[in-house]
């Protein structure tokens, strides 16, 4: 730790008295922590990433680096310290993305907050409980193994008004604890309070405009800049008039560099002064849309990463009777969280403290200390609410609007807001890459799957695995989102909620299905015929229950499309019913049924939230959803020409959880939405007899299909 | 152009010495200090920032402060009662009807409009009248849940 003790525990505020636990990462966590190699993950020392306060007011606090944008973790984490330290769930606060009071993290990303994070708290919480009746037994005078814990005290089982509240243990005393080895956890039959649903722990401030997001934050003196922004990418401005603008009261125009701002203690009148800034572009063109990228893909120099290979392709062609070649394409997509980016920067001697709407607190401090030059410990990031991000809040998204807060604090002297307008979260979004997907297979005579020939290109490995038992098969993965080939993109991308893993899982559950129906045999007969994982056949056959599944060859003229993935480590499967309106090729999701078996839900109540919020949110990448752009310039600014879902759409969405206690608990936020472009285009075949190839499956393009028919 | 405007905010009366042109949002956020109304897309096709004016929900980021001169505007911060949560608030609480919450306060205040018109509305009826409040996180079945029980509730204590 690089700040000193004293100053450390007087953040923690336990000068007075407290207990502190400290849980580091353990080497199995280790591997999966460093698995994201983007910039500014996996690089800094990790010395710890949980710890536990106990204070003297018999409040617990926990302390994540992790951060709460809606997907639930400020419930699900005390949940988990309440269970473990015995407890009253109400008596747990938690604290998330404050890089001054927090242990590293390097972002909330891939579904990894109770993946990866909820163990190391639950250990943290575990020892402190150790250690509590250790003080419990000198206190009480008896001895550790007659002891036991319950509702935030100590008592002797023999003798149960012998007891000691942990605030009063912790009185008078300053105590740091790093755990070594691990505690023995609770087993599954004794848990209270984890496997329960608990309802959103923040949901008071929300519903009554408490709750502070970015742009919510006052600061004395603070001013809101405007900036100016190229109309597109790549786009090199020649020549800048800002007297104009600078004519409006009390707005202060500030340059530097590349960086024009305006600023007023009004953001509207920020936004005003901008519109008067005359500006002049040189715009050399790329000459790339998102009708030609697909083809610019496939001439982009890169080396494939081998992800899957087994048998021998030559020789599985050699055995298939059918073969199934096809090519899949689906666009570019947006975050779209309703809150847009937005920074606050106060910058007062030498230290600069920015309230950032992001999903990478601790990467985003350093890149506003490199920015600034600045040391790290000279810049706090604090995480207040976060309305929404999805993969875009966060590196490799730069968080450009704090980073402008930043510079311009510094620059003036003041604390200065930077909220982007919807045209800029647009135009500056990380979008999820577009992707071309090829697919070769066969089948044997028996109607056995004998080869697997798949190249992704863009979308990247994330479900591309091969999920059935195909003898003979090879994956390549050309360029991903998380380190795009040079030159592939005209804009920035970056990981959209279960990134790749919607477009894989499209392609590969379209091809499933087009062989199944050759073979014919039933859909749900053909996966369970090619699946090995026992998990992943009761996940799906526990689906196929719920939808109240009847066999049928395709396309049975019902609409019902299915599809099974192991995403985030979650095995997940969804079955869906569609309508289509074949004069107008308008389609109508009519039923979802999600299932998840990943091992420990900690909260069953959030993950419904997260299975029902991603599955409806995955209707967007389906239906409706592919950015429009041409030279750089982004065509698609607002909710009125990009359509993401609403109520209209919403179809009856049923979840299943089978609950595996003793197993780790996996990711939730994302393993929802990976099937539903699958279900969707494949319930539109069971429907109609029409594939939807390419996403998103909007009227014309069902149209079209049906018109092939 | 500065001028006084005057109108009813939360039940109170509130007076202003501000450029008459500029849009209830901005005012309400920064020189009232009500945050709860949320910026989500500046043009009014999102709801984030519906407020209501004369018991009607107004996206405030289309309509100029002058506007409201001498109405009734009530914001997200205004249903809480001595304490006491609206109906709306309550049942958004029990059904879980939100995640991020960002677009909450719009959906709310967009919810009693509708109630207020009709307080018999089917859910059919709800969902059509909520079809402009967008929200990403897909809380759109508990919201809608929400919305019926409030209904009830509110039914019940006129």
């Amino acid at each position: 730790m690089e700040m000193g003790r004293r100053e450390f525990l007087k953040r923690m505020g336990i000068l007075g008295g407290g207990i502190i636990i400290y849980c580091g990462i353990g080497e199995k966590i280790t591997s999966a922590a460093q698995m994201p190699q983007m910039p500014g993950f996996g690089n800094t020392p990790v010395d710890y990433n949980a710890f536990v306060r106990i204070g003297t007011d018999e409040r617990v606090t926990c302390f994540v680096g992790k951060i709460d944008m809606g997907q639930g973790t400020v419930t699900s984490f005390p949940q988990i310290v309440a269970e473990e330290l015995d407890v009253d769930y109400e008596s747990v606060d938690i604290i998330m993305g404050d890089t001054d009071l927090c242990p590293y993290d390097f972002g909330t990303v891939g579904s990894m907050s109770i993946r990866m994070v909820g163990p190391q708290v639950r250990n943290a919480a575990c020892e402190a409980r150790g250690v509590l009746k250790e003080l419990a037994s000198e206190y009480l005078k008896c001895p550790v193994d007659r002891l036991q814990t319950k509702n935030g005290a100590v008592f002797d089982k023999a003798n149960p008004d012998k007891k000691v509240t942990y605030g009063a243990l912790a009185k008078g005393k300053v105590i740091e604890k790093h755990l070594k080895e691990l505690p023995p956890l609770k087993s599954p039959s004794e848990f209270t309070v984890m496997g329960k649903p608990y309802l959103h722990q923040d949901a008071r401030d929300k519903v009554t405009g408490k709750a502070k997001f970015a742009g919510d934050l006052r600061l004395p003196g603070m001013v809101y800049a405007s900036i100016l922004r190229p109309p597109a990418h790549g786009a090199k401005l020649k020549n800048v008039d800002v007297s104009e603008a600078k004519k409006i009261k009390d707005v202060q125009v500030v340059q530097d560099n590349d960086l024009v701002a305006v600023l007023h203690k009004f953001p509207d009148e920020a936004e005003k002064a901008l519109s008067k800034i005359k500006a002049e572009y040189d715009l050399p063109g790329t000459g790339l849309d998102d009708k030609t990228i697909y083809e610019h893909f496939l001439k982009v120099p890169v080396k494939p990463d081998i992800l899957n290979q087994a048998g021998d392709l030559a020789k599985g062609r050699g055995l298939a009777k059918e073969i199934f070649e096809e090519t899949y394409l689906t666009p570019y997509v947006a975050h779209t969280p309703i809150e847009t980016h937005t920074g606050i920067a106060d910058a007062e001697n030498g230290k600069v403290t920015v309230w950032a709407s992001t999903q990478t607190p601790f990467p985003l401090q350093e890149s506003i200390a490199k920015t600034l030059g600045l040391s790290k410990e000279k810049v706090r990031v604090i995480t207040p609410f976060v309305g929404g991000g999805f993969g875009g809040k966060g590196s490799p998204n730069p968080n450009r609007e704090s980073l402008a807060a930043a510079r311009l604090a510094v620059l003036t002297g003041r604390p200065v807001q930077v909220a982007q307008t919807r045209a800029e979260e647009f135009f500056y979004d990380t979008f999820r890459p577009a992707a071309v997907i090829k697919i070769k297979s066969g089948l044997d005579g028996s109607g056995n799957i004998v080869f697997w020939e798949y190249d992704v290109y863009m979308a990247g490995d994330r479900c591309a695995e091969v999920l059935y038992n195909v003898p003979h098969h090879l994956v390549k993965v050309y360029g991903g989102w998380m380190s795009p080939p040079a030159g592939a993109h005209p804009f920035g991308v970056g990981p959209w909620r279960a990134p790749g893993a919607g477009n894989n899982i499209h392609a590969k559950e379209l091809h499933m299905n087009m062989m199944a129906e050759k073979a014919g045999v039933d859909p749900l007969e053909f996966r369970l015929k090619h699946l090995k994982d026992e998990r992943m056949i009761n996940v799906l056959k526990a689906v196929a229950d719920k939808f109240g599944y009847k066999p049928a060859r395709l396309p049975s003229g019902r609409g019902i499309g299915m599809s099974c993935a192991i995403d985030a480590n979650t095995y997940v499967a969804h079955m869906a019913e569609i309508a289509v309106d074949k004069a107008s090729g308008k389609v109508e999701v009519k039923r979802i049924v999600c299932g998840y078996d990943m091992g420990l839900c900690v909260n069953p109540q959030g993950t419904t939230l997260q299975m029902e919020g991603s599955c409806f949110m995955g209707m967007g990448y389906a239906l409706t959803e592919g950015l429009r752009f041409s030279n750089g310039e982004i065509f698609d600014r607002n909710f009125d020409t990009y359509h993401i879902p609403r109520f209209s759409w919403l179809p009856r969405i049923e979840t299943i959880i089978i609950q595996n206690m003793d197993k780790p608990p996996q990711g939730g936020g994302e393993p929802g939405i990976v099937g539903i472009g699958a279900i969707i285009a494949n319930g539109i075949h069971d429907a109609t007899g029409a594939r939807l190839f390419n996403l998103p499956m909007t009227p014309e393009r069902v149209k079209a299909a049906l018109k092939k028919l | 152009m500065v001028e006084k405007i005057s109108f009813k905010l939360n039940s109170k009366p509130v007076s202003l010495e501000v450029d008459g042109d500029r849009k209830l949002l901005w005012v309400l956020r920064t020189d009232l200090g009500l945050t709860g109304t949320k910026f989500g897309c500046g043009e009014g096709i999102c709801g984030s920032c519906t407020v209501l004016v004369n018991n009607e929900a107004t996206p405030s980021c289309q309509i100029s402060i002058k506007d409201v001169a001498g109405a009734d505007v009530i914001t997200i911060e205004g249903l809480e009662k001595d304490g006491a949560l609206h109906p709306l608030q309550k049942a958004f609480i029990e059904h879980d009807a939100l995640q991020c919450g960002f677009c909450t306060p719009g959906m709310i205040l967009k919810a009693h409009s509708l109630l207020t018109e009709n307080p018999a509305a089917s859910r059919e009826e709800i969902m059509k009248g909520m079809e402009e409040n967008l929200c990403r996180c897909g809380a759109h079945p508990r919201i809608l849940d929400a919305i019926e029980t409030a209904a009830k509730e509110m039914k019940g204590s006129r």
